[in-house]
This record gives structure tokens, C-alpha cells and sequence, in this order.
């Protein structure tokens, strides 16, 4: 009886010391950690879906019992309203992309342009010229000159310009950039290229950038994500409702759900629009679309997200 | 090491020669910087030079150089319009309390999941969890002032329809109650954040090599202690210089949080006021554009003194992470 016991206690503390030794956490811990991440995640992900849900629901549903996950009546009426009345939303929308296009090829043109050079180890004025991409991370002018620069001395207020020259270059992006050429394009296969007769620009597009595909998305991806989300160059700069982007229009729409009928031709038009307007849920749902693509493009985004984040941090 | 040693020996003997002889040779190379230097000078070379602005008052005289040079000079009189003001204190203490606050969960938070994601057990759920909390980076501040809406309507929101209303409890006047903001604007930032620094983490975390793990199993030591001895001193070189560049932008708040989440609400400001959306303010309320000039330049010379110090301690503690 004794031994027995004795026996099962050794055999029980062996099995904890096993399990503390083996080189994973023990099965309780685990639950804990699983626990944390279960809560986090639906922390995180809970609005998002409460946004979706109310995009969904009845309008009248909406007014009588405000927001909420569990609705007693669904509706599409938002999408068909967004979808069929929306001008507003999708010239926004259209202006969303066409930046977001546009801005993320010169973009990559201009920020591939200034890496390439100073990832040459024989260029001589490489740490001149990656001084002067540096010095504007640590220093500038702040706000209102660079507005003054650009209504005043530049006036691309109120032009589809505005919303893609001030992030054609970006030091961080140019430095990761750099990176990618200095560790995947050695050396001696630009000079085999120089010796075989290829100029600098045929080596550089046929050669050098075809070898850095991976580092041209992760880039690519960086500057898609941040002309889509961009709600700062029109907040400053656009006064004019036709170049409203998807983000800006969702700002004025949250402020004023009106701004979605001021679109229409006529003044009685705009207020029969807003009349049967589904407002609470057409906001939400415009919410919902502009998250679409992001949400679409999520393991690309993730996969290189990751890469160029690993790469961000051991910088060349 | 290896590689600099390299680097020395291939260097040219053409390096020696001036500026006009690399032009004249390696121009292809010269004209691919024209774009970024052209970009580079209007967005961020020409606003340096701007900052005269803050010592004149600027009035507008036809075109942009004109306006600045024959505008008056009026030497720090803005700077001290712009700290006797009701506002300096309160924006510079709103700036620089969040930021402490953000970096001190930035740091902790992540690092604490970043060390449970890996130690998890199973990888899958692990990839799945990291996935979900990296989604909130990926949107914008209106998408997330329009998720903290749908939380906080005053009309309609979840909380006070469903929660507070379930429990009994009164509405609450969430855009108009300071009180509740510095937990509000904590909340979003990591809730935006956290997944991100946690990837960058996991990231370092996953390139430890895994000899200093099965070695110290064999010496019979915990999780634990392989955690408490080995992860955390390898991360702390990467914990120090992240956090250090943290503090170095300390004077620079995120616009996008502290205009849109809490709806530009006036009542909220002694809270949700920082230097970025006071020199925005300030800017669109066009007589103050020397005041906010002021401000904004208050804000970078300061800014930049902290970036040197912060990137003067990292390179003491690793020349190869420094910024410059």
C-alpha cells in the first residue's frame, strides 16, 4: 500500500520534472497562452466584424436598437444604395485606386532609382547622397512650411498630384530598398555585365531589378498600403469634393452622413437622395469596402511585410 | 566583419579622383538620383529653409519667396506668443505622456507575446493568432475612428445601446467626457500596434540559434529559464535601440490617433490635444500661421535633439543599428 504509493508519487514527480525539462511549455501553460491570444484576437477583430454586421442590418433595426452584433433584421439596402445611388462613393473610390496605382509605380521608380547607386560599393558619393535621404528622417521643416511649398511655391493644391508627390520618396523604404540590392546583386555580376558591354540603366532594368523581384514587392506593398490608407495629404490639401479619396470621403462621412447625397446634380435631387438614404448602415458599408482590399490582399501584405521587416531590421 | 574587409580590397584606385571625373564616368548613376534629390528638395529641403517663417510674420506677397523674404521679421515674438498661450504646456505634456505610455506597453506587450507565440506548442494556432493581431496595422486611423465609433456613439453605439443599457448603466456622453480618453487613445494605439511590434519581435526571436535552447535542455533547465536567460538577453540589444528610437520621436505624436479617434471633439482636447493637432489647427485658422509655424518648429528642434541623443546611446551600444 505504502510503496505503491510511494512508487505513484516518484512516478508523478518524475513526469513533472520531464514535463518542466522537455523543451516545450507544459500542457497548462499552453492553455494559458492560448487563453491570452483568444482574448487579443477577438479584441482585435471584434470591431471590425460589429462594423460589417451593422453595414448589414435594417436601418429602422439600427435606429430602434442601435448597434449591435446579434440583430433581429438584416438588409443589403446599404449596398444596393452604395452600389446603384453612390456617385459620390465611387468617384472616391475610383480616385482611391488611380493614386494608389500611379503613386505606387513612380513610387518604386524614383525610390529603386536613388537606392540602386548608393548600393554600389564602388560608387564614391554613397554616403553623401544616402546622408541627405537620412537627414530628413531626423529633421524638418514641420507643417506649415511645407504647406506653404506646396500651394505656394508648387501649387498642386487641389490636383490629383498632391495626393502622390509627397510620398514618392521615403529614406526608410529607399534604406530597405538599398538593402535588397547590396545582398541579392553581388558585385561582380554588374561588373561581368559592364565587361560584356550593358550600360548602367540596361544593367540596372535588365539585370539588377529582374533578381529583386521579392524586395520590389515588399516595397510595392508598403507604398500600395500607404496611398490606400492615405487621409492626410487630403485632409490638408483637397477642398474639392471630386477628388475626394475613399478615406477622406469616409471622414466627411462620418462628420456629416449629408456629405454622401451632396454628389447629386440638383438641390430637391440631393434631398430625395437623403430621404431614403440608409445613412447609418451606408456609412458602415463604406467603411466595409474600403477595408475590402486590404483584407483581400492580407497574406500578400503579411508575407512580405514580415520579409521586409526583417530585412528593415538588420539594415545594411 | 568579413564583408567590410572585403569591401576594402575591391575599392578602385579611381576613387581618389574629383567629383566632375565620377560625373563624367559614372553619370548613369548621377541621373538616377536626379528623381528621389528632386522629390527630396521640394518635400523636405525647401520647408527646412521655411522655418524662417516662425521668426517672421508671415504675410502673403504674390509667391512663396517673395512672401518670406519681404515679410516682417519679428524674431522670437512668435515662439513667445506660442508659450505664453493657454496651449504649449498642455500639448507638450499630452505629446510626451502618451508617448511614454506607448512605449513602455510597446515593449513590454510585444515582447511578452512575441515569447508565448514561440514557445507555443502548437505552430499553426500560433500563425493563425499572429495573423489576426497583425490585421489592425493594416488599417487606416478614419477606418479605426469609424470602428471606435460604432463602440462610442453617443446615439447608437454598442456600449451604451447594448452593454452599459444590459447592466443598467446610464449612457455615457463618450465624445464629451475627457476622463475617459487617456484609456481610449492608450487602447487604440496598441490595439493598432501591438501585432506589429510583435511580428518584429517573433521575427528576432525566430533567427536565435536553437543550439543555445537544446543545450541548456540538456543541462536540465526550465522554460522558464531558457526564457528568463537565454530569449531575453538575446532580444535586449533589439528592445534597447527600439525603444531608444522611441524616445528619440517623443515629441512626434501620431495625427491620425489623436485627430480622428476622438472626432477633433473640442471638450476632449485638454486630453486628446497634442503638438501635431494643435500646429494643424492652428495652420487652418489662418491668423495663427506664425504661431503655428512656431510651434512646429519648437517641435522639430526639440524632436531632433532628442533623434541625436537616443542615436548617439545606440551607437555606444551597437554602432550597426544606429540610424546614422
Amino acid at each position: 500500500m505504502n510503496a505503491t504509493a510511494e512508487a505513484k508519487k516518484t512516478g508523478f514527480l518524475k513526469r513533472l520534472v520531464s514535463r518542466r525539462v522537455g523543451n516545450k511549455v507544459s500542457p497548462a501553460g499552453n492553455i494559458l497562452i492560448n487563453l491570452v491570444f483568444i482574448i487579443c484576437s477577438i479584441v482585435c477583430i471584434a470591431p471590425i466584424i460589429l462594423i460589417t454586421i451593422i453595414s448589414f442590418t435594417d436601418e429602422k433595426e439600427l435606429l430602434a436598437n442601435g448597434y449591435s452584433f446579434f440583430p433581429e433584421k438584416f438588409s443589403v439596402k446599404a449596398y444596393d444604395y452604395v452600389i446603384t445611388a453612390g456617385d459620390t462613393i465611387w468617384r472616391a473610390y475610383g480616385v482611391s485606386i488611380l493614386v494608389t496605382l500611379l503613386g505606387t509605380f513612380l513610387s518604386l521608380m524614383v525610390i529603386c532609382f536613388y537606392a540602386y547607386p548608393l548600393s554600389r560599393s564602388s560608387f564614391k558619393y554613397k554616403n553623401f547622397f544616402s546622408f541627405i535621404a537620412y537627414f530628413t528622417m531626423i529633421f524638418g521643416g514641420g507643417l506649415v512650411p511645407w504647406y506653404m511649398v506646396y500651394t505656394q511655391l508648387i501649387p498642386l493644391k487641389n490636383t490629383i498630384w498632391i495626393m502622390i508627390v509627397p510620398y514618392l520618396m521615403n529614406a526608410w523604404y529607399m534604406i530597405i530598398m538599398r538593402t535588397f540590392f547590396k545582398t541579392t546583386v553581388h558585385e561582380s555580376i554588374i561588373e561581368s555585365a559592364k565587361i560584356d558591354g550593358a550600360g548602367e540603366f540596361r544593367t540596372f532594368f535588365v539585370i539588377v531589378l529582374p533578381l529583386c523581384k521579392a524586395g520590389l514587392a515588399t516595397i510595392g506593398l508598403f507604398c500600395t498600403l500607404g496611398y490606400w490608407n492615405d487621409w492626410w495629404l487630403p485632409l490638408v490639401f483637397i477642398t474639392e469634393h471630386r477628388l475626394y479619396n475613399i478615406q477622406y470621403l469616409m471622414y466627411q462621412t462620418l462628420n456629416s452622413i449629408q456629405y454622401l447625397a451632396s454628389g447629386s446634380a440638383s438641390f430637391s435631387e440631393s434631398a430625395k437622395v437623403l430621404a431614403d438614404l440608409p445613412s447609418e448602415s451606408a456609412r458602415m458599408a463604406i467603411a466595409v469596402i474600403s477595408i475590402g482590399p486590404i483584407i483581400f490582399a492580407y497574406p500578400f501584405f503579411q508575407k512580405y511585410f514580415v520579409k521586409g521587416l526583417t530585412i528593415g531590421a538588420v539594415k545594411g | 566583419m568579413q564583408s567590410k574587409q572585403g569591401d576594402t580590397t575591391i575599392i578602385k584606385p579611381s576613387s581618389n579622383k574629383g567629383f566632375f571625373y565620377e560625373l563624367k564616368n559614372n553619370w548613369p548613376l548621377f541621373v538616377m538620383l536626379i528623381p528621389g534629390l528632386v522629390v527630396l528638395i521640394i518635400n523636405n529641403y525647401i520647408p527646412m529653409f521655411g522655418i524662417i517663417i516662425a521668426f517672421k510674420r508671415y504675410r502673403f506677397h504674390g509667391d512663396f519667396i517673395t512672401s518670406v523674404i519681404k515679410s516682417e521679421w519679428v524674431g522670437f515674438k512668435n515662439f513667445e506668443m506660442f508659450f505664453k498661450g493657454p496651449y504649449a504646456f498642455n500639448i507638450t505634456r499630452n505629446t510626451i505622456l502618451y508617448n511614454l505610455a506607448f512605449i513602455l506597453l510597446g515593449l513590454v506587450i510585444p515582447v511578452a507575446f512575441a515569447i508565448m507565440l514561440n514557445e507555443m506548442t502548437n505552430k499553426r494556432t500560433a500563425k493563425v493568432y499572429q495573423s489576426v493581431m497583425f490585421l489592425p496595422y493594416f488599417l487606416s486611423w478614419i477606418v479605426v475612428s469609424y470602428l471606435a465609433f460604432s463602440f462610442f456613439s453617443i446615439e447608437n453605439g454598442f456600449l451604451n445601446r447594448s452593454l452599459l443599457d444590459a447592466f443598467g448603466i446610464e449612457p455615457v456622453k463618450w465624445y464629451f467626457e475627457p476622463k475617459y480618453w487617456p484609456f481610449i487613445i492608450t487602447f487604440f494605439q496598441l490595439w493598432k500596434y501591438t501585432g506589429y511590434n510583435t511580428v518584429v519581435y517573433l521575427a528576432a526571436i525566430s533567427g536565435f540559434d536553437p543550439e543555445y535552447y537544446e543545450a541548456a535542455e540538456i543541462d536540465g533547465a526550465s522554460k522558464w529559464q531558457q526564457i528568463r536567460y537565454i530569449t531575453i538577453p538575446l532580444l535586449r540589444t533589439l528592445m534597447i535601440i527600439l525603444t531608444l528610437l522611441a524616445i528619440g520621436r517623443i515629441f512626434n505624436a501620431d495625427f491620425g490617433l489623436f485627430y480622428h479617434v476622438p472626432r477633433n471633439s473640442g471638450q476632449l482636447f485638454t486630453v486628446t490635444d497634442v503638438i501635431d493637432t494643435y500646429v494643424y489647427r492652428a495652420l487652418r485658422n489662418s491668423n495663427n500661421i506664425s504661431i503655428a509655424a512656431a510651434a512646429g518648429t519648437y517641435q522639430a528642434i526639440v524632436g531632433c535633439v532628442t533623434v541625436f541623443t537616443a542615436n548617439f546611446i545606440v551607437r555606444k551600444i551597437d554602432s550597426d543599428k544606429a540610424l546614422f
